[in-house]
């Protein structure tokens, strides 16, 4: 019999991770409340919120709205720049976990991506740089890189030059033909995809007769976007021969498995961390008995079993 | 903070607008000052829904709350026995440990029943409270014999007059007082926040996604920077906030 920790190790770009567990970018913060609610070093990494080389406030309020079965965000990247995430919130989450963290990037050119992974790069417990090119709640940046494949490619190639550290492109579904750009983010140096960011979408207040977001538009997540992110994660695992990270509306242990069956050698876990803040401790708890449910000796064979 | 499930002792409509009065069975161990909230899980709804805490004593919690939406509406079909899971302890809540030895609680509308907590918890104190209290009309004033049951002083306006002072809360603030609480509408706190020359602070109310600092869906800017209504608030100071 295979020990627990060993049946739910995972591999992502030659760093192991204990589980395939990680809390998405802008669903954790910086990570070091939420180790005021439960020992955070349970999970596999975690990937903080979206860094930018200049601090943002984002989009103005309400910036949030309710869906059946998940909701809206039109955050907008709010983040107190990347100076004082290495300078404040590294430290503070260094205090609490001991494991390479995902340091989620965005920008609005290539000179600014590159900027943000070449600093954030050089800090030693980043273990992989995410470098968000699918944010549909910014202009001129963001998702616009991420919906052309040479968009993708560029911001790929800016981003590779300046760091050795694995940068995984974290691409959008709102394109024709996702596979196309993840393609183009693996010809460009990739080391890894993951996805799905959220699906573009709005909701109008029947009072009002107005938008309910002040942006107008948002990103939907939760688990009304599980299928559509299973979808996307097939594809383009069948695609690409670099290791893919799955996210979109994971919510329970048999949604990671799911995800990994899919391709996904490990997974993110978003809007359901802002609903039940213990969803990631106790998706990991149920791993095991899940796995036992469908006779799955170790997830690693998941992967690789569905390549094959 | 800490996830309570609740049983419902009580839910009933409590005026002919739709406010409603939920008495609730668990541990409250969690909330530690009045001005705190909790958020709600409700059959298919997905994000949680935040209601202010009005009253909570060991094992009971007292939520005071208008129809508004989807979420409240559902709400208001909650009967006594069924249970109802909350992330209870929500929010920083008020400081009374500062209200000097005459206290003025403010509030608007469904404003109010956060207010009522912290007049006992002042009360309790042996602080000379004195509580203005603002609503529409008659009919959807709320816990003004309570408040004057923990012995406050209490004054009641009505924009159409049909109860105490006609008129806004600003038009029956008492002097002499040492320290003010307030949560209601915007414009009202906004209006306070000139009428009162006296330090104080306001429970602010902002569409939230997590409710516990999370996602950053209900930030604010204030004089010392961008701050989350619900984990650096709901309650600011006075001279933090930007109107």
């Amino acid at each position: 019999m295979v020990k627990d920790t060993d049946r739910l190790a995972t591999e992502l770009c030659g760093i192991r991770l204990d589980n395939p567990v990680i809390p998405a970018s802008g669903t954790f913060g910086y990570g070091y409340e939420f180790a005021e609610l439960y020992d955070i070093n349970i999970l596999g990494s975690l990937s903080f919120k979206g860094t930018t080389k200049e601090p943002r406030f984002g989009n103005p309020t309400p910036r949030i709205a309710d869906c059946p079965s998940g909701m809206l965000n039109s955050v907008g990247l709010q983040n107190p720049g990347i100076d004082r995430v290495i300078s404040e919130e590294l430290p503070k989450l260094r205090a609490v976990f001991r494991k390479p963290v995902m340091a989620n990037v965005s920008g609005f050119s290539p000179e600014d991506y590159a900027y943000s992974c070449e600093k954030l790069g050089r800090e030693t417990q980043i273990g992989w740089l995410e470098v968000n090119i699918s944010c549909p709640n910014v202009h001129g940046g963001g998702m616009a890189f991420g919906t052309t494949p040479e968009g993708a490619a560029e911001i790929t190639r800016a981003v590779k030059a300046v760091t050795g550290k694995p940068v995984i492109m974290k691409l959008t579904p709102n394109v024709t033909d996702i596979v196309s750009v993840a393609l183009a983010c693996e010809e460009a140096g990739a080391d890894g995809i993951s996805l799905i960011n959220t699906l573009f979408g709005m909701r109008i207040d029947l009072r009002t007769r107005r938008p309910v977001l002040a942006n107008t538009f948002g990103g939907l997540s939760g688990p009304a976007v599980l299928p559509v992110a299973l979808r996307a994660v097939w594809q383009v695992s069948h695609a690409v021969k670099i290791p893919v990270v799955g996210m979109g509306g994971i919510s329970s242990a048999s949604d990671v498995i799911e995800m990994m069956m899919a391709g996904a050698s490990a997974v993110e876990v978003g809007a359901a961390n802002l609903v039940d803040p213990f969803a990631c401790k106790k998706i990991i708890e149920d791993l095991p008995s899940v796995m036992d449910r469908y006779g799955i000796n170790t997830l690693e064979e998941l992967g690789k079993w569905e390549k094959m | 903070m800490k996830e309570v499930i609740f049983e419902i002792l009580e839910n009933r409509r409590i005026t002919p607008g739709g406010i409603f009065r939920t008495e609730l069975a668990g541990d409250t161990s969690d909330i530690a000052r009045p001005g705190q909230f909790v958020g709600l899980k409700l059959d298919g709804l997905y994000l949680r829904r935040p209601v202010s805490v009005c009253d909570a004593a060991p094992g009971r919690l007292t939520l005071i709350w208008r129809v508004v939406g989807a979420g409240t509406r559902q709400m208001s079909e909650m009967r006594p026995g069924e249970r109802l899971s909350a992330l209870s302890g929500l929010g920083n809540g008020f400081d009374a440990e500062v209200s000097g030895d005459r206290p003025l609680l403010v509030g608007g509308g469904v404003g109010v029943p956060p207010l009522y907590y912290l007049a006992k918890k002042l009360r309790e104190a042996g602080k000379d409270t004195a509580v203005v209290l603002g609503f529409a009309t008659a009919s959807e004033a709320i816990l003004a014999r309570e408040f004057a049951g923990l012995g406050c002083d209490v004054t009641v306006t009505t924009v159409d007059g049909t109860a105490g002072t006609r008129g806004f809360v600003t038009d029956a603030l008492p002097a002499g007082r040492t320290y003010f609480y307030s949560c209601g509408p915007e414009a009202m706190m906004k209006a306070l926040n000139g009428a009162l020359g006296i330090p104080g602070e306001f429970s602010l109310e902002e569409r939230m996604g997590c409710g516990f600092g999370a996602c950053m869906g209900c930030s604010r800017m204030t004089v010392s920077g961008s701050k989350r209504v619900c984990r650096d608030g709901p309650v600011f100071r006075k001279e933090e906030l930007i109107w």
